[in-house]
């Protein structure tokens, strides 16, 4: 490896994580406020703006307030904890979602160079793995916290992220079979040229180019995105199912014994993990950061390398998906009430997983019927 | 009261048994029907001249010779009620005798009293003295109208005058009840005040060359129904509705005048006489119950000191009493001398003669304190204790041995003192004297020179600050109870005493002044039996004297000669 | 005799809870959209925003002392408000008027006339108990401070609030 590319994957690390996904944490949770206040018929955080202004930017400046009130708070670890759990499982409820963004193509190209961190060629498997280590953080918390409510907390985790991991997994399994490929790059890029995964209307995909297994392949495409991104909410901890820190029975769960930043760590983990998870939802259903309608192409044109602009074009859709995907999580959090835990490890165990696996069988049918040749 | 000497009254429909020549307003009130007076006061002469007792009267027919008395189903006579209402103050019951105090006449008659004595009245209640205890306010909301039918300009009348150095009068107030006319008059032998012009124009005025200026003067504001007259020391203070009332005794002499100390937040507003028919029947002197205010003083002490130099700086209660408890037992033996007070109670004295006799005090003596008598109340022994000081510590003759104490510091046999509540400046001591004593111990509760000459100074409480008992000249024993907590650190004295006791014998202490008071009783004779709870409010006789006090002596006369009710 | 609730039955859709899932989004995204085009307004922006003009007569805000239109101060110091106040948070020193005073016939007026804001819950028993029509419970609401002494309205404060009130019970007239 050469200095340069070193250099190229800390730029990258650094533009993707720093500059854009932990602003956009932040955001989230203002866009949280502002959204369910705006459901709620209030007005949510609108004052904070430019210090010392009368400037007001519609409350942007609310996040960076959060921030500092965070940092500044007294940072309280009470006496009865485990103290290297309890300092590490902060770490890593936030680590592992901040992971798994290396190898979500967030954009195209841009002057010939990937926007992935890691070209990585078992881009989901990484993710899954990953993924499931912030579970981790969970149980270390409620269980370093030594009190009963985080650890209450941190066994429905425990079990409702395992019962939920499943479901997760053989979900995409189909989706991984359409595509026959597991670098997400790639995953994009045919996506990009043949029509989205729920949107086969260009190329290949579409029916009047002979795309009559894409159509069949909508059905199962459709059951593994629903159980795909209800798995997701699950996995995230957030409403319907955030029985973990469900606060009329668990107080705040397994972060109850937690103050200051190391809190702000899993109330942020929670929003980077949803981030990530509207980024897989994206790239795997709905194109990633490519343009609807074969665009792409037509943009392109003869172009052999992807013009800057276009590059430009194709991280701010990926973006814009994704946002979109923040706003829906938000907006089914504040209209479903949470279920109830039984009703949760069923929905998970037996409608899920079986769906799930039943999935598997009918696209890999399709697929010996409409591609046998 | 013999068999013969009471007679059957019927009260609203109840029949009562009164001793003869009971006035009808007593009966009443043993009947437990209240009858409303403003005139009427049971230690004056009754005038009859408010008609606010008015009340139907009635007697049972004479009968006709040779006919029988028509009886009711109680087998009483019928009685015959008389047309015409009578006062209540002024007669007296007879056999068969019908009193109506709610009958419509009565009412009547009390609704047009009352009309009548509002006609002029200002309605200056927002900034009387009196509201909260003015009976005018109270037969107001009971036989009041409500709304005043006088259309013409009220009279006015001289208000706000200085009838004496201590009583502003006020006439537009007054319902020309004559209580302070006869009070002046009666109680006091100082007749100055008095009735002038006429109808409406009636007012109360004092002599043009004699104010009311005479030592009893405030009880007139006591008496007074209304807010006509009022204290220059309390006036505009406080409202009365504010204060707490502790039941306690005054401790200007030895008389031990029965008094009520009105406070309100840790501050001490006034103090009035409470009725004891055995000490000072319903009056105090103007200078006992004006004599509470150096307990508002600045110059109160309210932390414990101990010398420093030149001067004296602040320590806390431990330190202190363990410093005064070293200094002391250091001459242990002989070598020092306690002089209590004989304003102390008997619990404190008892405290100190225990501490004296653990010490090998050589002396134990108080302070005596002669002032005048003045044929009323004001005895000649200022001190309120010196019948305890006596019993308690076993003086013979009380003052006699400070001489000898004196000496002792001179020659040097005396090292050590203990000063409790004296300027011992004032009792003949010099401060070349004190300077000779290798250690002062004293308690005050103001400064004073004695204090500054002390190696250590403990604040003590005053008599409105503290639960204690005391025995009067007549040798009652009373009691004196807790109105407000002393200022400060300061504390009463005998939990400092007992500290101090505890201190040089090393015993686990007591806990309350009651346990005191039950060793003392133990170890004192003249106490046997007794309990600081047994004293209730009015006192027990407890030591037999030939004291009397002249002013219930001419009381009791009054009463015997049928002017007063008593 | 416990009671048996019947369970309804379901349909198929409902038991699917799609339907109804979408149902509730509709719902939360018309407030959302009602909101959004001001359609609708619930929330008023207080500092720039206030409510002064839509206040009853009868609001009950900060107490305070007023004169009369003779410039005579109301209050005679009878201490009704501080013994009826709940809350006990007034404070009052009465003083003599001096005789060179042009209302010295009234006698008595308050030397110190403290309300504890931050005790007071502004319930206007002072002002009902007032026998001299001297306390009024004002409009003001925004009784704000820095420390404990700054919420102490003493007697200055008091009738710079309260103002002169005129029209009211002359009871200190030439006559009286």
């Amino acid at each position: 490896m050469e200095l340069t590319d070193l250099i190229i994957s800390a730029a990258k690390i650094g533009g993707l994580i720093f500059a854009v996904i932990l602003p956009m944490v932040a955001y989230s949770v203002w866009a949280e406020r502002r959204v369910s206040a705006i459901i709620q018929d209030r007005v949510g955080p609108n004052r904070v703006g430019v210090p010392f202004t009368k400037i007001g930017l519609a409350g942007l400046g609310q996040p960076i307030a959060d921030g500092i009130k965070f940092l500044l708070k007294e940072d309280f670890t009470p006496g009865h904890v485990n103290k290297f759990y309890y300092w590490l499982a902060p770490a890593l409820t936030m680590v592992p979602a901040l992971l798994t963004c290396a190898v979500l193509p967030f954009g195209s190209e841009l002057f010939g160079e990937k926007m992935v961190i890691a070209d990585l060629s078992v881009g989901p498997l990484f993710i899954f793995a990953i993924a499931s280590l912030s579970v981790y953080g969970i149980v270390l918390a409620g269980w370093a916290s030594n009190s009963k409510y985080p650890f209450l907390g941190g066994v429905r985790s425990s079990s409702q992220m395992i019962s939920y991991e499943i479901a997760l997994g053989l979900s995409l399994v189909p989706v991984l079979l359409i595509f026959g490929e597991l670098n997400l790059g790639a995953i994009v890029r045919e996506q990009s040229e043949n029509g989205w995964l729920l949107l086969p209307l260009w190329g290949e995909g579409a029916i009047w180019n002979g795309g009559v297994d894409r159509l069949l392949l909508l059905f199962p495409a459709l059951i593994a995105f629903v159980v795909f991104t209800t798995s997701i909410f699950a996995e995230t901890n957030r409403l319907p199912f955030d029985l973990p820190e469900c606060e009329t029975e668990l107080v705040a769960g397994y972060h109850t014994e937690y103050s200051s930043m190391k809190f702000a760590l899993f109330f942020l983990g929670e929003y980077a993990a949803m981030i990530i998870g509207s980024g897989l939802i994206v790239t795997l259903f709905f194109g990633g950061w490519s343009l609807p309608f074969g665009w792409d192409a037509m943009l392109m044109g003869d172009a052999t390398e992807v013009p800057w602009w276009l590059g430009l074009i194709h991280i701010g859709t990926f973006f814009a998906k994704v946002t979109g995907f923040i706003l829906f999580f938000i907006w089914v959090r504040w209209t479903l009430p949470r279920f109830r835990y039984d009703q949760l490890m069923k929905l998970g165990w037996i409608v899920f997983f079986e769906l799930a696996l039943l999935n598997v069988f009918i696209t890999a049918g399709i697929l010996i019927l409409t591609r046998s040749n | 009261m013999s068999e013969e000497a009471t007679v059957n009254v019927q009260v609203d429909g109840t029949w009562i048994q009164v001793p003869k020549g009971t006035r009808m307003i007593e009966a009443c009130k043993q009947a437990a029907a209240e009858v409303p007076h403003y005139c009427y006061h049971p230690k004056l002469t009754s005038p009859g001249n408010c008609r606010m007792c008015l009340v139907e009267m009635g007697m049972p027919p004479r009968p006709a010779p040779g006919e029988e008395p028509e009886l009711d189903k109680d087998g009483h006579a019928k009685i015959g009620w008389m047309p015409r209402p009578v006062i209540a103050c002024a007669n007296t019951v007879a056999e068969g005798m019908g009193i109506r105090t709610d009958s419509p006449l009565t009412r009547e008659c009390r609704e047009g009293v009352m009309e009548f004595l509002l006609i002029n009245h200002p309605l200056d209640c927002p900034i009387c003295d009196q509201a909260g205890e003015c009976t005018l306010q109270e037969y107001s909301v009971e036989h009041g109208k409500g709304e005043s039918r006088f259309l013409e300009n009220k009279v006015k009348k001289p208000k706000s005058v200085e009838i004496g150095p201590r009583i502003r009068l006020d006439d537009e107030r007054c319902v020309l009840c004559s209580r302070c006319v006869r009070f002046t008059r009666e109680v006091v032998d100082d007749d100055v005040l008095g009735f002038v012009d006429r109808g409406s124009h009636n007012v109360l005025t004092v002599h043009p060359d004699r104010p009311l200026a005479n030592n009893y003067s405030l009880n007139t504001v006591d008496i007074c129904p209304v807010g006509a007259l009022t204290s220059e020391d309390f006036r505009f203070q406080m409202r009365v509705w504010f204060m707490r009332e502790t039941e306690s005794i005054c401790t200007g002499c030895a008389r031990g005048c029965n008094t009520l100390i009105g406070s309100r937040e840790g501050k001490i507003y006034r103090q009035t006489p409470r009725e004891n028919n055995d000490v000072n029947s319903a009056w105090m002197c103007d200078e006992g119950r004006l004599g509470f205010h150096y307990l508002n003083s600045d110059a109160r002490l309210t932390e414990p000191l101990v010398k420093d130099g030149a001067g004296h700086r602040p320590i806390d209660w431990p330190e202190a009493i363990r410093r005064a408890a070293e200094g002391l037992a250091k001459y242990r033996g002989g070598g020092l001398a306690v002089v209590a007070s004989g304003r102390m109670t008997n619990e404190e004295l008892y405290l100190a003669r225990t501490l004296a006799e653990t010490l090998g005090a050589a002396a134990v003596d108080i302070v005596k304190r002669e002032g005048e008598g003045d044929g009323y109340l004001v005895h000649a022994d200022k001190n309120p204790n010196t019948a305890g000081a006596r019993a308690v510590l076993k003086l013979r003759s009380p003052g006699s041995k400070l001489k000898a104490i004196k000496k002792g510091i001179e020659d040097g046999s005396i090292k050590a003192l203990l000063v409790l509540g004296e300027n011992l400046l004032k009792a003949g001591f010099e401060e070349g004297t004190l300077k000779n004593l290798k250690f002062l111990v004293s308690s005050h509760l103001l400064a004073n020179p004695t204090a500054k000459l002390s190696h250590v100074v403990l604040p003590g409480a005053g008599f409105a600050e503290k639960r204690g008992s005391m025995v009067n000249a007549t040798g009652r024993l009373q009691r004196l109870n807790k109105a407000v907590e002393p200022p400060g650190d300061a504390r009463e004295d005998w939990e400092t005493l007992q500290d101090l006791n505890r201190a040089v014998d090393g015993l686990d202490g007591v806990g309350e002044i009651a346990d005191v008071f039950a060793e003392m009783a133990e170890r004192v004779s003249a106490f046997k039996g007794m309990s600081l709870s047994k004293i209730g409010g009015g006192g027990v006789h407890l030591i037999d004297t030939d004291e009397r006090v002249p002013l219930l002596e001419r009381e009791a006369e009054r009463v015997r000669e049928g002017l007063i009710v008593g | 005799m416990a009671i048996v609730v019947q369970r309804p039955k379901l349909t198929l859709a409902e038991r699917c809870y799609l339907p109804a899932l979408a149902k509730g989004l509709r719902i939360t995204l018309a407030h959302a959209v009602r909101i959004l085009r001001r359609k609708k307004k619930v929330t008023m922006q207080y500092p720039e925003e206030r409510w002064d003009s839509e206040m009853p007569e009868h609001y009950r805000g900060a107490p305070a002392l007023v004169t009369d239109e003779h410039g005579r101060e109301r209050c005679v110091s009878c201490q009704l408000c501080e013994f009826i106040c709940p809350p006990r948070a007034i404070t009052i020193v009465p003083e003599e008027i001096p005789a060179e005073d042009r209302w010295a016939k009234v006698e008595k007026r308050p030397k110190e006339f403290e309300i504890d804001m931050i005790r007071c819950i502004y319930c206007g028993m002072c002002e009902e108990v007032c026998p001299e029509q001297a306390i009024f419970l004002r409009k003001d609401y925004a009784i704000t401070g820095t420390s404990r002494e700054e919420m102490v309205h003493d007697k200055e404060k008091l009738y710079e609030i309260g103002g002169v009130r005129e029209g009211l019970v002359n009871k200190w007239n030439e006559l009286k």
